[in-house]
């Protein structure tokens, strides 16, 4: 592998940090955003080209990479922004791209470049822990298309989405990876009920009842039955993108310890002088470097690995990532002491994205426990 | 960023690949695979091949007689040999003082000990730390005194490796005991390990090795154009030469081969029904270790891709050695429980070769024990690892 980054890639990652410091306060990050000033960030992400960032340019898109999508969610990370990229753009967007009929991509994708639709995924059940056999939901098929019945409890980082992108049984039993459908649902359907809540990083989150609603054929991802695959994938590239979105928090975390070290002063020197605290900044530090190397690593495999090294790295960076980030969490808390667990503290906020990061699609625990039955099967 | 490696770099694998099969010997490769004790014979023997193939000195510049790889061909010459069974490349001539010579040495110095270097004939000892000098290098008290053409050293170094079988040594010494500061005396000589006055006495160690030696300097003529660079900067050579020992010390390849070997291990050790593979826990503890080493060899590749995010540049070889080191020092625990009371049974013949009929284990577990117990020190060597944890703090909170 080869982690090289050009000019031109620099210089997205600088605009887009620029941007984030412009636009998201560092003094009012994680607070929670009402819908005005969600819709007002939505148009801005936009504005900047990141919503249309991996799709083909004939649908609004630029056709940029993995590697772009990483340097853009690092930088997100770092300023607890970006609500809504990763679902939406990383994973229905690149989706529909490339699996959704031309109805429904010519329709949609064009509107989420512009900043004018929001889109988002309900691929993940309170208990599925990553297993994404069991969808809760039912597609009957009928003359004129299907009929959907069920509940999604985590339609991410969007309150009321346009569309939702969902896997349904079609076949098979739960735990079979075969007899799985996706579905494009437009959210305006008759039977669609979206119930907002909000998850503990302060972010937009829905369940979503689905009441035998009917949708065409259009609305159809990929071959009925067979989309085990493309939803793995799907969910790859969102571990892929949460993955740089957590290095970029982790890096935060870093620079806001060491800035209260370095200026927070006890036994008349400041604590940046005491070694018990230096070493466990510098533990802070390796975690940070090693998660981002995994970060880049799952980047590159999501764009070109074959499937079962992909879930190598994906299961790894996962697995390591989701533990990096507690420890320095946990750390970065300790280490600001007593503000350190206030709410007007910026380390919580970071902390608890962290926390919603790592139980999004299988935890560290989950992803280890995933490597480790692929070693027992040789 | 690429995924896949280019067609040169992967006919460059082929290319290294059916090297290290027609050339490292079935026996060498046994001994390496299993933790055995090596002699100095064993590793020149290798590097003897190598240096036919003109590969005994990766990291050399065509210049000086390397390949001139790329950072990329080096790690994947890296790679091949540890998965092979090859022996580690012993650092101190080639890693070490090579790179020192090349950077600051004479003409002479040059042309003198570097075709050596490369042809195994002369082997190097490191004469840096002292009993009273361990991680406060700049306090050491070995003195070189100029008499006419020669510097009188008197001193006592300790820590040195395979100084028992090298035919030089290279040493910090004081050539300036009123200077303003203890770095600025200090300079870098290269000794005759075969002078008059010098005494080396190996220290054997808790896993029954002797590769680490005393050294003894009593009154020992030295030429002066054993004098590398300046008089009295010495410091900053030395700092030269452990950064570039910091990068190889991180041992990737070495974590990649004991961690296939951990996993052959548990799917040979039998538990009840099934083997150690079939307990979740040991299966756990492999795949975690993975996870690890997975972000370790990534890390490893990333500092050598262009126009990299480091929060802290500069600090990335004291990154790789405390996490590597750790890492290595975890994977053989994990070796030593899945050997579990197999590696008990211990004598100095079954960790030279393997075999020992009084033993009730087979070779496989032969030296799981001293091998663990061995890789303390890299936590120890090279600046210890809460030396690096100050330097990688530092360069935040400076």
């Amino acid at each position: 592998m080869d982690f090289s980054l050009d000019q031109e890639q620099l210089a997205l990652r600088d605009a887009v940090r620029r941007y984030c410091e412009g636009t998201y306060p560092a003094h009012e990050r994680g607070n929670p955003e009402g819908p005005e000033l969600a819709a007002t960030r939505w148009r801005g992400l936009a504005d900047m080209g990141l919503l249309g960032l991996p799709l083909p340019a004939e649908l609004g898109g630029s056709a940029l990479g993995t590697t772009e999508i990483m340097l853009v969610s690092q930088e997100l990370g770092r300023s607890l922004g970006g609500m809504g990229f990763v679902p939406a753009v990383v994973m229905a967007g690149q989706l529909l791209a490339e699996a959704a009929s031309p109805d429904i991509s010519g329709a949609w994708l064009p509107r989420l470049a512009e900043g004018h639709a929001r889109l988002s995924v309900a691929l993940s059940m309170p208990e599925a822990r990553g297993d994404f056999t069991r969808p809760a939901v039912r597609a009957e098929r009928r003359a004129s298309g299907y009929v959907l019945s069920g509940h999604k409890a985590f339609v991410l980082e969007a309150e009321r989405p346009d569309l939702v992108v969902l896997a349904a049984r079609t076949g098979a039993a739960d735990g079979d990876p075969d007899g799985l459908t996706m579905f494009a649902v437009n959210t305006a359907l008759a039977g669609v009920r979206l119930v907002p809540y909000r998850t503990l990083d302060g972010r937009e989150c829905a369940q979503l009842h689905l009441d035998t609603v009917q949708v065409d054929t259009s609305a159809l991802i990929g071959n009925p039955g067979e989309a085990c695959g493309l939803m793995r994938l799907t969910a790859d590239r969102g571990i892929a993108a949460w993955a740089a979105e957590a290095v970029g928090a982790i890096e935060a975390l870093i620079d806001l310890t060491a800035e209260h070290l370095k200026t927070r002063r006890q036994f008349g020197a400041p604590l940046a002088r005491f070694q018990a605290l230096q070493h466990r900044v510098a533990d802070m530090l390796m975690r940070l470097e090693m998660a981002r190397s995994l970060a880049c690593a799952a980047a590159v495999a999501v764009a070109e690995a074959p499937d079962s090294e992909r879930r190598r790295f994906i299961d790894s960076a996962k697995g390591y990532i989701g533990k990096a980030g507690r420890e320095v969490g946990n750390a970065a808390i300790q280490l600001h002491g007593g503000m350190g667990m206030t709410e007007e503290c910026r380390v919580g906020h970071y902390v608890k994205r962290l926390m919603v990061l790592d139980q999004l699609f299988g935890n560290a625990t989950d992803h280890i426990e995933r490597l480790a039955a692929r070693i027992a099967a040789g | 960023m690429r995924y896949r490696y280019t067609a040169e770099d992967e006919a460059f694998r082929e290319e290294v690949r059916r090297f290290i099969q027609e050339n490292l010997d079935p026996e060498l490769k046994r001994k390496v695979e299993l933790g055995l004790r090596l002699d100095r014979a064993d590793y020149v023997k290798w590097y003897n091949r190598l240096y036919e193939r003109g590969w005994a000195t990766p990291n050399w510049p065509k210049e000086y007689g390397g390949p001139g790889w790329t950072h990329l061909q080096r790690h994947i010459f890296d790679e091949e040999c540890q998965l092979a069974g090859a022996p580690r490349i012993i650092p101190s001539g080639i890693n070490m003082l090579g790179p020192v010579l090349m950077a600051f040495g004479t003409p002479a110095q040059k042309e003198r000990y570097l075709p050596a270097i490369q042809r195994s004939e002369i082997w190097w000892g490191q004469g840096f730390s002292e009993p009273e000098s361990g991680s406060d290098l700049a306090s050491l008290r070995t003195t070189a005194v100029r008499d006419g053409d020669h510097y009188i050293v008197n001193g006592h170094k300790i820590w040195t490796s395979y100084a028992h079988f090298c035919e030089m040594l290279f040493c910090l010494v004081r050539t300036d005991p009123n200077a303003a500061k203890p770095q600025e005396g200090i300079s870098f000589l290269l000794i005759d390990a075969k002078s008059p006055g010098v005494t080396i006495r190996p220290i054997r160690m808790l896993d029954g090795g002797v590769d680490l030696n005393e050294v003894f300097l009593d009154n020992v003529r030295v030429p002066v154009e054993n004098l590398v660079g300046e008089e009295n900067k010495g410091w900053s050579y030395g700092k030269y030469l452990l950064g570039h020992e910091r990068t190889g010390i991180a041992g990737i390849g070495s974590c990649k081969q004991q961690l296939a070997r951990a996993r052959k291990l548990a799917a040979t050790q039998r538990a009840g029904d099934s083997t150690l593979l079939g307990d979740p826990a040991i299966r756990m503890r492999l795949a975690e270790l993975e996870a690890e080493l997975l972000a370790l060899e990534c890390m490893g590749l990333r500092i050598l891709s262009e126009n990299q995010d480091l929060h802290t540049p500069g600090v990335e070889a004291s990154i790789l050695k405390v996490a590597g080191t750790e890492l290595r020092q975890r994977i053989y625990e994990l070796l030593l429980d899945i050997a579990g009371p197999q590696a008990l049974p211990f004598s100095e013949e079954a960790v030279q070769t393997g075999l020992d009929p009084a033993l009730p284990v087979e070779e496989l577990y032969a030296a799981v024990a001293a091998n663990t117990l061995d890789v303390r020190k890299v936590s120890i060597y090279g600046g210890t690892n809460e030396i690096q944890r100050n330097l990688i703090a530092r360069a935040v909170l400076a």
